[in-house]
């Protein structure tokens, strides 16, 4: 195949600074009406700039094309399906930003008084109650601004929680499924991590577990259903074999789109267990943008949380002299803030909306519905044999995700996981999470999600089937693809070992 | 190194990593089967000389574009020399897992504990299951 360059291939990427030319404007203010007055009556000269901002200068039709162009040369949830297993890409319903983009949400200024803030107060206090009847668990902090915040967030409750107690331990238990965060956090908060196996059904292996659990364990961190998308039946006996010991349970909400519900993390016997808003909740997943990924915690672990948290009193609503919601720092045994100000408020917003406007069976709709998508498309995939080459890694019913292994592909077609992803990119899919997780060889993690139609499914499973035969005949074709995105198989090793991080300006 | 090849001159741990036994030193690498499953290898952090390696111990880490992992001692030892050109060539880890991308050397404490080390035939045996 000899793939002819295309016109975006061709366009060199450049920035805004690049772009226009000295003294171009995309807007002319009109002329002054009012008496001009010195510069340093205004501003202090010892404030100002000794010299002008160097800013882009371009014409307003310049500066359109510009975005716009950028935006096209992207791949994202508008463009086509996005099956990236354990990042939930659902739609982003429209309604979450009119609501989010009201002024009232959009222009309050984080420094308002709580006094003149009661409402937006009212729809944080709103979601955590949501929120925490989702979790089972009946207290939540909203400041942790992102799922890996979260962790850390949660992990140090975990540590606050054992230092309160005068027993101070020294590791966590982690699955060797676990997402790469996990350790991570184990790690910042200043434990070391201790691997559990996995057993033959994909789960906890529990002879591992209880001879790994002892009294220097501080947590146990588990997703359930895990990263192969199982749910782990012995869910309660793991969470035994933790509390005997004196740890915690910590619930990964990384998967929480399969169970929202139906079954709860605190039913399960966890204490904590942190949300992603951008993942089951339709907070955009935004470029490292503004997130939120609020923990719940049980009771034991509530004195801990960090502060302020937002609470409310009793009677009637304030009619000027009192307040209906408020900050409460009155928390001595805190962990203190995690977060300025009082999180990505916008964030709040949007999944209050989602869970309002869906309800609590809505919600459970949703879980079941992505469940379902999921394994429509293992059974597709599967009844167009794709299966013979991509088999399961665990061949059990899937929630929302499943984990197929590429090494028969490999040994038989010549081709990696890797090119059949790149390959994917050509037939307008994103390709689905590669190489993870770990334990899987040459692994395809595939999260449909409840968005999408069965329309899509099948359409994207027979684009797969294609991919195979067409690798019968000719592995080449895969191993060179993508051919029609804006850029070609890029240099990943080159990436990591000479990285550019700056950008001339 | 394009094709599979497992020298029969060396020892095997189950983990992937090889060794090669000279007198009281050793010489330890990744096998072939660890460095393409692994893919390309970006970085390779070096352990400190007259650091104290245990058998079975993970003694460092490589990453490739795919993920970090820990390579494990095949023997116990005193590191007495790493390879120095990985720092800015860990690719060779791919190109010559056998040869210039072996990784470190060590002074052997233990010489029974080859025993527990695969000979060729069983570890290419365990790759086949």
């Amino acid at each position: 195949m000899t793939p002819t360059e295309t016109a975006m291939q061709r366009d060199r990427a450049v920035t805004i600074f690049e772009k226009g030319q000295a003294g171009r404007r995309a807007f002319s203010p009109p002329p002054l009406d009012v008496p001009e007055r010195p510069l340093d009556e205004l501003i202090p000269p010892r404030l100002r700039r000794r010299e002008p901002a160097r800013l882009p200068e371009v014409s307003e039709p310049e500066l359109v094309r510009h975005y716009v162009r950028i935006s096209r040369r992207n791949f994202d949830l508008d463009t086509g399906f996005y099956p990236l297993g354990s990042c939930t890409m659902k739609h982003n319903p429209r309604l979450h930003e009119r609501v989010a983009g009201l002024a009232g949400h959009a222009r309050l200024h984080p420094l308002q008084d709580p006094q003149r803030a009661q409402g937006a107060l009212e729809l944080m206090w709103n979601l955590e109650r949501a929120l925490a009847e989702i979790a089972g668990l009946p207290y939540v902090s909203l400041q942790p601004s992102a799922g890996s915040h979260g962790e850390l967030a949660g992990v140090l409750l975990t540590r606050a929680y054992h230092e309160d107690r005068g027993d101070p331990r020294r590791t966590v238990l982690t699955p060797d499924t676990a997402h790469g965060t996990n350790p991570a956090t184990v790690t910042m908060a200043g434990y070391d991590v201790v691997k559990v196996g996995t057993n033959a059904d994909g789960g906890v292996d529990l002879d591992d577990l209880r001879a790994k659990a002892d009294k220097d364990t501080a947590c146990l961190m588990l997703t359930n259903p895990n990263t192969l998308g199982l749910f782990d039946p012995n869910i309660e006996e793991i969470v035994r074999i933790v509390h005997d010991v004196g740890a915690t349970a910590y619930y990964d909400g990384a998967n929480l789109n399969a169970v929202m519900g139906i079954s709860r993390p605190g039913d399960m016997g966890f204490d904590i267990v942190h949300f992603n808003l951008h993942k089951s909740f339709t907070q955009p997943h935004g470029g490292g943008g503004p997130g939120a990924g609020p923990i719940a915690v049980s009771e034991r672990i509530a004195p801990f949380l960090p502060r302020p948290v937002i609470v409310r009193h009793g009677g009637e609503r304030s009619n000027g002299s009192g307040r209906e919601f408020d900050l409460d720092y009155d928390r001595p045994k805190s962990i203190g803030r995690v977060r300025g100000f009082q999180g990505n408020y916008g964030c709040f917003v949007r999944a209050y909306a989602y869970i309002r406007s869906l309800g609590a069976s809505g919600l459970r709709d949703a879980s079941e519905v992505a469940v379902l998508n999921a394994n429509y498309l293992l059974a597709r995939l599967r009844q167009l044999g794709v299966c013979e080459l991509l088999p399961p890694a665990y061949d059990r019913i899937c929630m929302h995700e499943f984990a197929l292994t590429g090494a028969p592909m490999k040994s038989e077609l010549g081709i990696r996981t890797l090119d059949l992803a790149k390959r994917l990119l050509d037939h307008g899919y994103h390709p689905p999470t590669v190489y993870f997780p770990l334990l899987v060889e040459e692994a395809l993690l595939i999260e449909p999600t409840e968005t999408e139609t069965k329309e899509t499914l099948d359409a994207f499973a027979e684009a797969v089937a294609a991919i195979l035969s067409e690798a019968r005949e000719d592995p080449e074709i895969a191993r060179g693809a993508p051919y029609t995105t804006p850029v070609r198989r890029l240099d990943e090793a080159g990436a990591a070992k000479k990285p550019v991080l700056r950008q001339p300006l | 190194m394009a094709e599979a090849s497992y020298p029969p001159e060396l020892l095997y741990h189950p983990e992937h990593d090889w060794a090669r036994i000279e007198g009281d030193v050793a010489t330890f690498g990744i096998t072939w089967h660890a460095q393409d499953a692994l893919g390309d290898i970006v970085y390779f952090d070096a352990p400190a000389i007259g650091a104290q390696l245990s058998q079975n111990e993970p003694y460092t880490e490589v990453e490739s574009v795919k993920a970090v992992s820990d390579v494990y001692a095949p023997l116990s030892g005193e590191l007495v020399e790493v390879n120095e050109r990985l720092a800015d060539n860990p690719e060779l880890v791919n190109e010559d897992p056998y040869g210039d991308g072996w990784m470190v050397k060590i002074r052997i404490t233990d010489a029974g504990e080859a025993g527990g080390l695969l000979a060729r035939d069983a570890y290419v045996a365990t790759l086949e299951e």
